[in-house]
């Protein structure tokens, strides 16, 4: 709180990106952990709420005859121009801002502040509820080729590795730190994947440290071992993701690439996907794009080719498509790594799990895919994400565009997915948010010392109790095609208008189709469960259902980032003559008198809370 | 000559069809007069294909000729068949000479020119009779439908020899006050002698939509008394309407050069004047052809593909054509005016900005009859010359002469019309897209001949079965209905954000493997509101689905009256 100038500006304009619709004036409000901006005309009051942590960057621009605006970026694509009476109050929203959106210590984090009303034991419950080493048993380890391995339980082979491993049966503990020891920052072979149909296995890693010449006898013999776990094939793939030349370059720095020779059995392979300062500079035209005021068609479709943005993706979902290939097709195991083995790796490996088993496509097996592949593998969320001051050069999109890849296989696959594009945006704006600890810390051992079970919630029971909104209607468990083969021509990749223009509305299609399916779907639901109860309260007030209402709470009013979510509990009640529409409001936060008393929703609604 | 002199080779057998996802096929391949039939040998379930050789663009063959000789085992030759329906097939047929033969066939039964050869007049299939209804509707239906004309508004049959104007309907809709003889020396003033005639009137506001061509003003700024009074009558004392010329300020000024123009602000002081550009002719075509080449183009290079997509112009056609369709919305809905749209001869860009207007402000216009009805009236009675400009289609080599794929630029714009708002159209894309094959290729004679006249010389109507009635057969097809329409009052403006337009991949992609996974969501659509309905209640059927607005509306009143704890 030390950090507020100015708790609260009057007079403040936010200006519309389309000039026809003219501007109010509304009170801006700096809290502990939003901004808040009211605009109240007549009867009606609008609120706009933005994380801290949501906010990429914040600029002063030149003073106007109307007055000195302030233009602020958020991490999930929402800009807002602000526009002050006076420069005195600028400036300290200035100033206020730029110390609170991002935190110099972990502790000041929304995680560490956040409470859902949880007990412990529901934390402790919380933080269980995805375990990777189930994700190992569901695919059948440990078996004859592959063993769960504790060898980094205390994160001595690799510091940013998982505390467990799967590793090929009976591969000695010389060979796996031999092994380590010969891979950039320790992160050695290991199992990703295991594909119970062909026994083929994705592994990922990081670059050799091959140099010019080097070579390691116990590095040999571990992809020798992974070789062996499977003998359906007598190669492996050995994926090197970046482009050649970068591969070429890390050689010189006593990094790069295996050496064919040195190998038995291998193909080498190199995917091409660019680096992440490549990838950050890309969103960043991509985004320009974005907010280009009424461009043309041509600006905006020459703006998208030259962002590159798209490009990247295809090669992302190329070098997936490739490893699924290899794997259903070749019955080839396959070894994957980039430079450190965190962020190009994750990606793929990531991507073509879901590209072979439908268990990654459902609600639940998304959140254990990203738990392992991303989350325990050390991708580095803070640096990444840029949670906390540190090096921009860090920053980079690499998560979004896994999400992206996601997103663009729902497109041409309608039916396979179980959740829908929210759920992607909603992990999106939460892995930002910092509002759960999940994304905190840039690897296991790290979040380990953080304390993060004990001091901050975990965000996967969350987004699973509100499942509902997540929910494809389109999605047919019994799909016989288990192994996706999507299309990879350059015009089955579409602009993800629901993303990077998520904030305006007026781009998306006005009628949901999605809203229109979950209401009839839910309906049913519902129907199944409490049949009496809602004829009862059809019979009062007719079709109005349960989901547009909740929908209408959580869409319109209270944003991913308000303090309370409306979920599930809505509920219509007959007394005496009048409707009464009941709201149980869940996660209060802070728990404190500010959640107590009258809110103000759109439309001159007002709910009080007691 | 008659039509089976061209055919050499009747039957080949031992042909091997490719089609683009499905395994290669042997079967034996017919030429007839108006078909090209292929059938499996098989004789339990045996498959056929069967093309209308007029849907046939372009044809490439290859032979080869082994030996040289003629007549050698192992001479063969293939036929690539390019379809106006966007469909590539192949054709590998053994014999260099029958190979020749059939692709020759081809090529001449597949480019006719005389109307009354084509199939239309020889398709008698059985559960239709010529005796029945042709079109769905009339102007004088659309007069008597519309009861806010009644009053100032009446029916014309100036042209009713169609010498007036040879491509308007026999009759039209005019101001009451303004009479026959006005209307014949307005005709004269302008081009092809379509004048100011009404294509809609708006039920909330009495408003009117009007289209004509340019007037002849030419480069000594004639003027037409007439013409003013028609116009003048058409605002009738209301202080302004607006004219939305298709073509930019400096586009008009030349085309006085050429004895066209535009109206003076001088002499129609109550008309406003909006220039917006848009594409015609040629340039249009040659979008589609460009689009149709970036789309099967197998690079891998995004980059390329984006290239290419901008360089086709096509989805800056279609942004250029909704964003005037919503300029004009604007005007009647909004400010309350009467609109004159024209370009220049009237019968393209007009008609797509009137008739797409009409769908986004007219509930009526988007059922499956009202939209029919819309194509009707704006479409085929307004003298879209559907002959001429759909000659050839993308993959023609033959020398570009009217064509133009302005009505395929229509159903573009309507799907993404559907595709902002997916529960406000009766009919589905699969509607959208059986029209965009018809236009081109049909076994009815809707879209023949480029106006009334001809068709009447043609005698069309007597010897051709109806497209739309057959469309409409009270057994209509599942598969034309949004299982999702919920009617609702409002106009429906979409958003022309180029963000919000999207390629028609249902078009475009149409013969791909991504075609099937969207016919897979529709068929869940399908049986997600099917076991809806059964659970509702046969008597819930109709009224369970109430308007989306609707819902809104009435959660947003109830909400006032309650008590909320």
């Amino acid at each position: 709180m030390e950090h507020i100038i100015t708790p609260k500006v009057e007079y403040v304009k936010l200006l519309n990106r389309y000039p026809e619709k003219k501007s109010v004036l509304g009170t801006l409000y700096l809290t502990a952990t939003h901004l808040i901006y009211v605009e109240q005309t007549n009867n009606t009051r609008k609120e706009t709420w933005v994380l801290h942590h949501h906010i990429m960057s914040v600029e002063k621009l030149p003073l106007t005859a109307s007055g000195c605006p302030l233009l602020i970026r958020c991490k999930t694509f929402q800009l807002l121009h602000l526009l002050f009476q006076r420069e005195r109050d600028c400036q300290d929203v200035y100033q206020s801002l730029l110390r609170l959106f991002q935190p110099v210590k972990e502790e000041e984090l929304y995680a560490f502040l956040y409470n859902p009303h949880q007990n412990e034991e529901d934390r402790r419950q919380g933080w269980e509820f995805i375990n990777v080493a189930n994700d190992f048993s569901r695919m059948g380890l440990s078996n004859d080729y592959w063993e769960i391995s504790h060898l980094n339980k205390n994160y001595e082979i690799c510091s940013t590795y998982p505390s467990i491993l799967g590793l090929p049966k009976n591969v000695s503990v010389a060979t796996v730190t031999g092994s380590a020891k010969f891979r950039s920052r320790g992160r050695l072979p290991v199992l990703s994947y295991f594909h119970k149909d062909t026994k083929a296995a994705i592994c990922r890693c990081s670059q050799p440290l091959s140099g010019l010449t080097s070579r390691c006898v116990e590095d040999e013999q571990m992809l020798q071992a992974i070789s062996q776990a499977n003998s359906n094939c007598p190669f492996i793939y050995v994926v090197d993701t970046r482009p050649k030349l970068n591969a070429m370059a890390n050689r010189a720095a006593g990094k790069g690439y295996e050496n064919e020779d040195n190998y038995s059995n291998i193909r080498f392979q190199f995917q091409g996907i660019e680096n992440i300062h490549v990838m950050r500079n890309s969103l960043q035209k991509l985004l320009e794009v974005c907010s280009m005021k009424s461009p043309s068609m041509s600006d905006y479709l020459t703006g998208l080719e030259n962002s590159g943005w798209l490009r990247h993706i295809k090669s992302v979902m190329d070098a997936g498509v490739f490893l699924a290939k290899a794997v259903c097709e070749e019955r080839a195991s396959v070894l994957v790594h980039c430079s450190d083995g965190w962020d190009r790796t994750a990606q793929v490996c990531s991507l073509s799990c879901i590209l072979l088993d439908p268990y990654y496509r459902t609600i639940k097996g998304l959140m254990v895919l990203i738990e392992k592949e991303w989350i325990s593998f050390g991708h580095k969320f803070s640096h990444r994400c840029g949670h906390l001051d540190t090096d921009p050069k860090e920053v980079s999109p690499v998560f979004t565009q896994f999400l992206e890849c996601v997103w663009q296989l729902s497109e041409q696959f309608p039916c396979v997915f179980e959740f829908n594009e929210r759920y992607l945006i909603e992990i999106h704006n939460q892995v930002y948010a910092c509002q759960y600890g999940n994304f905190i810390g840039n690897c296991q051992k790290e979040r380990l010392e953080m304390r993060l079970h004990e001091k901050t919630f975990s965000l996967w029971p969350h987004l699973l109790k509100n499942q509902h909104l997540y929910r494809n209607p389109l999605y047919r468990r019994s799909l016989e095609c288990t192994v996706l083969r999507p299309s990879t021509l350059p015009l089955h990749f579409k602009f993800w208008c629901g993303m990077y223009n998520y904030y305006d509305r007026g781009m998306h299609p006005k009628q949901s189709v999605l809203d229109q399916l979950l209401s009839l779907t839910q309906k049913q639901v519902e129907g199944e469960r409490t049949m009496t109860e809602l004829q009862r309260v059809r019979g009062v007030v007719g079709v109005v259902d349960f989901v547009r209402v909740e929908r209408y709470l959580t869409d319109m009013t209270l944003s991913p980032s308000h303090p309370f979510t409306a979920a599930g509990c809505c509920r219509w009640k007959r007394a005496s003559q009048t409707l009464r529409f009941q709201i149980t409001l869940l996660e209060l936060n802070p728990p404190s008198s500010k959640s107590r008393g009258i809110h103000f929703l759109p439309n001159g609604i007002s709910i009080t809370l007691s | 000559m008659e039509l089976s002199e061209h055919i050499k080779t009747a039957n080949v057998e031992d042909v091997t069809l490719r089609r683009p996802f499905h395994p290669a096929l042997r079967g034996t391949l017919c030429v007839t007069s108006h078909h090209l039939l292929f059938s499996d040998r098989k004789d339990e379930a045996s498959w056929q294909l069967l093309i209308l050789l007029k849907n046939i663009d372009a044809i490439e063959k290859s032979v080869e000729n082994l030996f040289g000789y003629p007549r050698a085992v192992g001479s063969s030759g293939t036929i690539t068949i390019k379809c106006k329906d966007l469909l590539v097939l192949q054709l590998e047929i053994p014999g260099m000479e029958e190979c020749l033969n059939i692709a020759s066939s081809i090529e001449a039964l597949s480019s006719l020119e005389s109307v009354t050869e084509m199939y239309p007049f020889f398709y008698r299939p059985s559960h239709l009779t010529l005796n029945g209804p042709w079109g769905l509707s009339s102007t004088e239906q659309y007069y008597k439908q519309t009861e806010r004309l009644w009053d100032r508004w009446r029916v014309s049959t100036v042209n009713s020899d169609y010498s007036v104007c040879p491509s308007y309907p026999s009759a039209v809709i005019v101001p009451r006050e303004v009479d026959d003889d006005k209307l014949i020396h307005s005709a004269r003033f302008r081009q092809g002698g379509r004048f100011p005639v009404l294509s809609y009137c708006h039920h909330r506001n009495g408003m009117v939509i009007m289209r004509s061509s340019q007037p002849l003003t030419g480069a000594n700024k004639k003027r037409c008394k007439e013409d003013e009074l028609l116009l003048q009558a058409v605002i009738d004392g209301s202080e302004l309407g607006y004219i939305i010329d298709l073509r930019s300020a400096q586009q008009a000024q030349q085309a006085r050069m050429t004895g066209g123009g535009f109206e003076s602000k001088s002499f129609y002081s109550h008309w406003k004047r909006i220039h917006r550009h848009h594409e015609r002719g040629k340039v249009v075509q040659e979008s589609l052809i460009k689009l149709v080449e970036a789309c099967s183009d197998p690079s891998h290079s995004v980059d390329r593909w984006l290239s290419k997509l901008e360089n086709s112009k096509w989805l800056s056609h279609v942004h250029s054509a909704l964003s005037t369709a919503g300029l004009v919305v604007e005007c009647v809905e909004r400010d309350g005016h009467s609109v004159l749209v024209h370009g220049s001869e009237g019968t393209d860009n007009t008609l797509l900005v009137s008739s797409l207007a009409q769908l986004i402000l007219d509930p009526a216009s988007r059922t499956v009859t009202g939209f029919l009805c819309l194509l009707e009236r704006e479409w085929i009675q307004a003298g879209h010359p559907f002959q001429q400009r759909c000659a050839h289609s993308a993959y023609s080599h033959a020398r570009l002469k009217q064509e133009c794929p302005i009505f395929l630029l229509l159903l573009d714009c309507v799907w993404q019309v559907w595709r902002q708002f997916p529960l406000a159209l009766e009919f589905s894309e699969a509607l959208l897209l059986r029209l965009a094959q018809e236009v081109y290729a049909s076994n009815y004679g809707t879209f023949l001949c480029n106006s009334e006249q001809e068709r009447c010389a043609a005698g069309v109507k007597e010897n051709t079965h109806c497209l739309f009635q057959s469309l409409l057969r009270p057994d209509i097809e599942e598969q034309y209905l949004n299982p999702l329409y919920e009617p609702t009052d409002l106009a429906i403006w979409p958003s022309v954000h180029p963000q919000s337009l999207q390629l028609w991949t249902g078009l475009f992609l149409r013969w791909t493997e991504y075609a099937q996974n969207m016919e897979e969501a529709r068929e869940e659509v399908w049986s997600i509101v099917k076991e809806h309905h059964e659970q509702a209640g046969p008597d819930r059927t109709n009224n369970t689905l109430s308007t989306h607005c609707d819902t809104l509306t009435s959660f947003e009143n109830l909400m006032d009256e309650l008590t909320i704890l």
